[in-house]
């Protein structure tokens, strides 16, 4: 019993902080809400998901901004997919990064495209490292026979 | 033919180029209790819906196919506005273009808050704009789009109630008005104005249909002529009964 008040003590430091800094926003908690008994893994799913498909668009990203002819257009497509992704899942300061790129991609800025597509991969990777963090603290309680501190 | 909408079984029709965006809004539907199926883009939605993308509208279009129609019926359509090739306003458009899916209700769904888009969007019918990401208490307003929708399967209900058959059962002295009333005005015996049953006729009229039948008394039944039977349009269930 002790072992799980400390993982549930630490779970809800190492949450909140993430909250404070913003590498969360309420949306993750929307997540943790529709997450129930029938669907107990919901969150880890489209965590899951989120990684793969990101991974996927940062190479996308990559590519097209190496292309000679970059195209803009479709550069922001990617960037525009990445921005609703993160904010689906409350990734919010990789949304933030990914509204200032769009900037650049309007302004055909390629300088500034290349510096914000490694802002938004630095982000995206700082994010994933935190979440994975989260959901092992997660399992740790649950094998621990204890429950997962509700947010909010 | 049911027309009722059960809770249960109130079928949406999901539409988003995003994968994380189709699984939440999944989840999001699911958990309100309603039958679900995603699909990724415009096209792939209106071939679910049974009209296809290069069918020409007209005011008399009846391109939805008619099985496809029946097995797979869509109560609400939510979609994302910012698709590749097909956006959520032309499928918007399309479904309102439609004589066959103008009634079911669309919801449009954006990341980007732009006034101008949202009232479009809301002028060429769209039920609801939600700002993504869309929340449960988002959905919970879907609720309100069903009972809408299903005063319209009602109201579609008695449409059709008006069209169906008028029975008209006449006797001989009622399709002599001016002879019955002469008959009291004279003071004739009322005995003569009441109908004789073998005088009856039953006749059965609608839009495509008029039948007229006689009455037998020996049989205490309607009778038509055969040749009458073959008449009655394909669209109506003729019932026979054989007497022995």
């Amino acid at each position: 019993m002790e072992i799980v008040g400390q993982l549930q003590k630490q779970y809800v430091d190492f949450i909140t902080s993430l909250f404070r800094e913003a590498y969360l926003d309420d949306q993750y908690v929307q997540l943790q809400k529709l997450q129930d008994d029938s669907n107990p893994e919901f969150v880890v799913e489209v965590v899951s998901i989120f990684f793969e498909d990101s991974e996927k668009l940062l190479n996308d990203l990559a590519s097209s901004l190496q292309q000679q002819v970059v195209d803009f257009k479709k550069v922001d497509g990617y960037v525009h997919q990445f921005k609703g992704s993160s904010s689906s899942v409350g990734a919010q300061r990789v949304k933030n990064a990914c509204v200032d790129f769009k900037n650049f991609c309007e302004e055909k800025n390629l300088d500034g495209c290349l510096r914000f597509l490694n802002l938004v991969k630095q982000e995206f990777y700082l994010v994933k490292n935190k979440l994975e963090t989260l959901l092992r603290l997660e399992q740790q309680i649950l094998q621990a026979g204890g429950m997962v501190p509700p947010l909010e | 033919m049911g027309m009722a909408v059960e809770e249960s079984q109130f079928h949406v029709l999901a539409v988003d180029d995003s994968i994380i965006d189709r699984k939440l809004i999944e989840r999001l539907l699911k958990t309100s209790s309603y039958q679900v199926t995603t699909v990724d883009s415009g096209s792939k939605a209106l071939e679910f819906l049974g009209l296809h993308e290069n069918d020409r509208i007209t005011p008399n279009e009846t391109s939805v196919s008619p099985k496809l129609h029946q097995e797979v019926e869509v109560n609400l359509v939510i979609t994302d506005y910012c698709m590749p090739g097909m956006s959520g306003y032309d499928l918007l458009k399309k479904i309102k273009e439609s004589s066959s899916l103008k009634n079911i209700p669309v919801v449009i769904m954006s990341s980007e808050d732009v006034p101008s888009r949202i009232s479009r969007c809301l002028e060429e019918g769209a039920e609801e704009f939600f700002l993504k990401p869309v929340r449960l208490s988002d959905v919970n307003k879907l609720h309100l789009m069903r009972t809408k929708c299903c005063k319209n399967i009602q109201n579609q209900e008695t449409q059709e109630n008006k069209e169906s058959p008028e029975i008209q059962l006449q006797t001989a002295a009622q399709s002599n008005n001016n002879n019955k009333r002469k008959a009291i005005d004279e003071g004739i015996s009322p005995d003569r104005t009441r109908p004789r049953y073998s005088d009856l006729t039953l006749t059965l009229t609608s839009t495509s249909l008029s039948l007229s039948t006689k009455y037998s008394p020996s049989r205490n039944s309607f009778f038509c002529d055969r040749k009458k039977l073959s008449e009655i349009p394909a669209e109506y269930q003729v019932v026979l009964w054989y007497e022995n």
